[in-house]
């Protein structure tokens, strides 16, 4: 394991930012912490990097104790969400800052900027000033330059988080590229489940100061074991106590063991995947996502009467004490 | 553009100028043209008597021990006060502005309280032989105290602006926390502290309330160019007045102009 960390608490003032957080992160693999805003995820990367000290638990870098090892001597490289870019410094004089703290050579100063320059794209930006880069530019500059001093650890604090759409998919492409290139063990904080479901090898789901669940995106998709990863990592519908996939709801024609009779309400033409939204009897609303050649093959209207049957349902029993919410069992369902 | 707006847009460039002219423009240009009414033999020989040549260098000691003493203080108490928590923050905070609220004769009668022969530190001080009140050491505390604010007021809003991460930035590249101020803070707030540098150094140069109560105002050995100023202008000597306001003005003009053309510069590159 790169990065180990035991029983993390973490308090601001009477906020608890984290809550006895542990989470193993294995040499070379990229992991996103996700979670949505307060849910203690950039607090957990920035006790990982030194940038906070927690108030209990403990921190291992590549097996050794990190905790009281401050930030200048435990080999992370971070990024900022809004770059903190050095302004009055050019590109080149940017990434090569840790580089010349470190006092290395000028010509192997050199040779790295140029190598790392080249390795984000931004060759023959090197004598530009970050003001007149675009926000996309910068955050490979800001990249390069945790890069260059060869960390342990790259973390990046909701890297992308201030780009516009288009850029921002672009950039998660070549992270994810960039990563098979570097290998270094990265830790990425981010509140979009795509991003997260794209990029991560390894995803950590946190809320309320807690680690939820932690695993692969397609365990963690597939085998929730929390009502709120479940309904974090995908859409889910929720009838009484049931959660199900809107691509799990089966409609039929006719009546069926296990079917519930509902109405069509709307439907929305989304592309290729079209959205049916039902009202069922008792008056609980439901949602359907199929495809749009299924849609036209059952030849579905609005205000038609049709039986829908969830599949792959799940019930997630409560938790019996809400303070302490390990992870509950969980009991998976087959609908007859 | 209506003829309303046109007025509207003319007429306040008039007022400002207008006012700004009756103010400042038409007094300090009246300097000028008195000065040099008899031509620029007289206003030589009273910029370089005796006293004249003490009064300069005395404002050039003074402005040499305060501007130093509160860039480097100014920059210490913005970075405590935005960049740390600490107990009684608001209080100091209020401090700094004090020198601003209070008027600086009684700043220079406070310091005799405190320094004279018979103020509270009085006694040891004349024991060991140091005078602090009617000599430079006293003349200096007046100039540090009235011209403490600028540095610490220009500097603050800067480290608010840029934030601080930057600095952790530099911190997580391996800089020690000098190297993150040397290389990363400084730069970054250089601005804000050459501002707080001219305004200091504007302030300290002019100064006279202050001074002209600790100084005992002591011809050739306490008189700054403000002082002299004043004596020769009561002397009657006004030639002498207006040739050391002169120098005064000339002074405080070169140190905006200076920090004007940097800027320039800057904004260029």
């Amino acid at each position: 394991m790169s990065i180990v960390v035991e029983n993390a608490t973490k308090q601001f003032g009477e906020f608890v930012a984290l809550d006895d957080v542990s989470l193993e992160v294995p040499d070379g693999s990229l992991t996103a912490l996700l979670g949505p805003s307060g849910s203690g995820k950039s607090t957990l990367l920035r006790l990982i990097a030194g940038l906070e000290a927690p108030d209990a638990g403990r921190i291992l870098i590549r097996g050794t104790d990190a905790t009281a090892v401050p930030v200048q001597e435990r080999g992370v490289g971070f990024v900022f969400q809004h770059y903190a870019a050095f302004k009055h410094m050019t590109v080149y004089e940017n990434v090569a800052f840790g580089l010349r703290i470190q006092k290395r050579d000028k010509k192997q100063v050199s040779s790295r900027v140029h190598e790392l320059l080249d390795l984000v794209h931004l060759e023959g930006l090197a004598g530009r000033y970050p003001s007149q880069l675009s926000g996309g530019q910068r955050q490979r500059m800001a990249l390069a330059r945790a890069l260059a001093v060869e960390p342990n650890v790259l973390l990046l604090d909701e890297p992308f988080g201030a780009l516009d759409a288009q850029v921002r998919k672009e950039l998660r492409s070549w992270l994810r590229r960039l990563h098979d290139e570097v290998h270094v063990t990265t830790i990425f904080v981010t509140h979009d489940q795509e991003e997260a479901m794209e990029v991560a090898e390894q995803i950590a789901v946190m809320n309320k100061g807690q680690v939820e669940q932690a695993g692969s995106p397609r365990q963690l998709y597939e085998h929730p074991e929390t009502e709120f990863v479940m309904g974090f990592i995908g859409a889910v519908n929720r009838i009484g106590a049931l959660f199900v996939r809107p691509h799990d709801v089966e409609i039929l024609a006719r009546p069926e063991p296990g079917t519930e009779e509902a109405m069509i309400e709307r439907i929305v033409h989304l592309g290729f995947e079209v959205r049916v939204e039902f009202i069922l009897g008792d008056g609980d609303q439901l949602w359907a996502q199929v495809t749009r050649s299924d849609c036209e093959q059952l030849e579905l209207m609005e205000g038609q009467i049709v039986y829908v049957r969830p599949g792959q349902a799940k019930v997630f029993q409560p938790p019996a004490d809400p303070s302490i919410s390990a992870n509950p069992t969980t009991e998976e369902l087959q609908a007859a | 553009m209506s003829a309303r707006a046109r007025l509207g847009k003319y007429g306040l460039r008039t007022f400002a100028l207008g006012y700004l002219a009756l103010l400042l423009l038409i007094p300090v240009g009246m300097i000028f043209a008195r000065t040099f009414q008899d031509g620029v033999g007289p206003v030589w020989d009273a910029i370089t008597s005796a006293d004249g040549l003490h009064a300069f260098q005395m404002t050039l000691l003074m402005v040499a021990i305060a501007v130093p003493l509160n860039t480097i203080f100014g920059i210490g108490c913005a970075l405590l006060l935005v960049r740390t928590r600490f107990r009684g923050k608001a209080l100091l905070n209020a401090l700094i502005d004090l020198p601003f609220a209070v008027s600086p004769v009684v700043i220079g009668l406070s310091l005799i309280l405190v320094y004279g022969a018979t103020g509270w530190f009085g006694g040891w001080l004349t024991d060991n032989g140091i005078q602090i009140i009617f000599s430079w050491p006293g003349m200096a505390l007046a100039t540090i105290f009235v011209s403490l604010p600028f540095v610490v007021r220009e500097v603050v809003p800067v480290l608010q602006e840029i934030g601080d991460e930057q600095e952790q930035a530099a911190k997580t590249l391996g800089a020690n926390a000098w190297q993150t101020f040397r290389r990363v803070t400084l730069p970054a707030i250089r601005w804000g502290v050459a501002y707080g540098v001219v305004l200091s150094t504007a302030r300290a140069l002019g100064e006279f309330g202050a001074v002209s109560v600790v100084s005992g105002k002591i011809t050739g050995q306490t008189e700054t160019l403000p002082l002299f100023v004043s004596r020769e202008f009561h002397n009657f000597n006004i030639v002498g007045a207006y040739a050391a306001a002169l120098v005064l003005a000339v002074m405080a003009l070169a140190t905006l102009l200076a920090m004007n053309v940097s800027k320039r510069k800057e904004a260029t590159t």
